[in-house]
């Protein structure tokens, strides 16, 4: 059968994605926010404000990397790129490793571990409330991340598990959007991206036909490292 | 500006000067963008001479100054507090005068009560004034007794030099027990009045930032606490005063005003 230069062009993808190079490539520039933060940071970068900018770059680099995990199944419909799969558990991490960086820099460099008004703030503020839910979702998806609690759940509960991300994500942007003055943009640009993204699972539909055949096509439904495109959820 | 210093900050040996560099680079400004440093990145479009601000309403005079007018009056050097409503803080060396210069001038009637501020609304020169997270022009106001008060600053100068743009040039409003946003930046046009007039985060969130927003520990914004907050360039966080330490100067102006219901 001819190939199409499309295809070309996404076996050429799917090639580079595969490579033993691209985990380890992807995961140096996962941490290049956070060297480039701490680099700003000593060198005296972060502006006025160091401690609140910190607390606010690692916020904004978790809601970065849960958009980003939420988008490779769509982007991966609409290219057909399979490979893609291959990344949504590291970027999702990442989105746990950066929440928790802002947490904990909040906790110690905002509020000096006075737990009491931690604990105060938390309740009272329903931003904190908010972000402190989606914080708490994304350590149960993390700390089941695993292949083996894929198995000890059984693929049913854990996919049904792991649909907490959109929930997360809502109340990530939700934090977001609450915690500024007035109705800025960029939380509302990640709000309205967010909610794109989810709504694109339900409408699937419309857009999936063509990308739908061609990742049937993909004769490699697994890879060879062992691991399965993920099903969409 | 060589001119003599007649306020110090309510703590001199607490409230050093903060650092110029934070003070022209952390602004809020939101004519030039909602960012800390869009201020800074972007205020240089604005042109700051000519400049007059109208003065009329319930005045028997009013009166037009020109930027030249207003700095013929004789200037000081005040170094006041600064609070954020977002739970910053700064000491700023200002140069100005009193508003009530100003007002004096301009003979208010006895129908006057209030003072109505508003910033310049040009978007050749505020590329801010795109975005709807306000409604434009940026208004403020002040009952006429907090306006006439004499620690209420117009200010024309910081740190001994011209205004930075940032900060609000070429004339602007400092009034410092209160949060920062009332202090209005780039004044066009003041307008003595009968009734309290609008001022623009009332207006956009009526909730959360009241007309008199005097700096209190006690009375929590919604969404977080103000029982605290971090003096910029500073690691800890340090307990706001009443009325942000001038309690001694201005607490006599709510005599019998529920502060709670007043925020």
């Amino acid at each position: 059968m001819a190939v199409s230069a499309r295809d070309g062009w996404r076996q050429a993808a799917n090639g580079a994605l595969l490579s033993p190079w691209a985990k380890p490539l992807v995961f140096a520039a996962a941490l290049v926010p956070l060297a480039w933060t701490v680099w700003l940071g000593w060198s005296g970068g972060l502006g006025a404000e160091p401690v609140l900018e910190s607390v606010r770059q690692s916020g904004l680099w978790a809601l970065r990397f849960l958009l980003v995990a939420l988008a490779v199944t769509p982007l991966r419909m609409l290219t057909g790129v399979a490979a893609l799969a291959r990344f949504r558990r590291m970027l999702g991490l990442f989105a746990f490793f950066y929440a928790a960086l802002h947490l904990s820099t909040w906790i110690g460099l905002d509020q000096f571990f006075d737990w009491p008004a931690i604990w105060k703030e938390i309740v009272k503020r329903p931003y904190i409330t908010v972000g402190m839910g989606a914080f708490l979702i994304l350590t149960a998806l993390a700390a089941t991340s695993t292949d083996a609690m894929v198995k000890r759940l059984g693929g049913r509960r854990w996919r049904a598990l792991h649909k907490g991300v959109f929930v997360a994500g809502l109340a990530g942007c939700l934090h977001y959007v609450m915690l500024v003055k007035g109705w800025q943009t960029p939380p509302l640009v990640y709000a309205a991206l967010c909610v794109g993204l989810l709504a694109f699972r339900r409408w699937p539909v419309r857009i999936r036909p063509a990308a739908a055949r061609a990742s049937a096509d993909t004769p490699a439904r697994r890879f060879p490292d062992g691991s399965s495109p993920a099903r969409r959820s | 500006f060589k001119v003599p210093t007649t306020i110090q900050p309510p703590d001199p040996k607490m409230d050093a000067p903060t650092p110029l560099k934070s003070a022209t680079t952390y602004n809020n400004f939101y004519e030039f963008g909602t960012g800390k440093s869009d201020p800074a990145d972007y205020a240089g479009t604005l042109k700051t001479r000519p400049w007059q601000i109208v003065v009329d309403g319930e005045v028997a005079k009013p009166a037009t100054f020109g930027i030249e007018d207003l700095l013929a009056f004789p200037q000081e050097e005040r170094i006041y507090r600064l609070r954020c409503v977002e739970g910053w803080s700064m000491v700023i060396p200002w140069v100005g005068f009193s508003l009530n210069e100003i007002l004096k001038r301009v003979e208010p009637t006895g129908s006057a009560k209030f003072v109505a501020f508003q910033t310049l609304n040009d978007p050749a020169q505020m590329p801010g004034l795109k975005s709807w997270v306000l409604q434009w022009p940026y208004v403020e106001g002040l009952r006429l007794d907090e306006a006439m008060h004499p620690l209420t600053l117009m200010a024309v100068g910081m740190y001994g030099e011209v205004l930075p743009n940032q900060n609000g040039a070429p004339v602007r409003l400092v009034v410092p027990w209160k949060y920062g946003f009332k202090s209005i930046k780039s004044v066009v046009r003041i307008t003595l009045v009968r009734d309290q007039p609008p001022t623009s985060w009332n207006r956009s969130q009526p909730s959360e930032y009241g007309f008199y927003s005097n700096v209190n520990p006690e009375v929590d914004h919604p969404r977080w606490s103000q029982a605290t907050e971090r003096r910029v360039g500073e690691f800890s966080r340090r307990k706001t005063l009443p009325f942000n330490g001038y309690a001694g100067e201005v607490a006599s102006l709510y005599a019998g005003m529920d502060l709670r219901k007043f925020y």
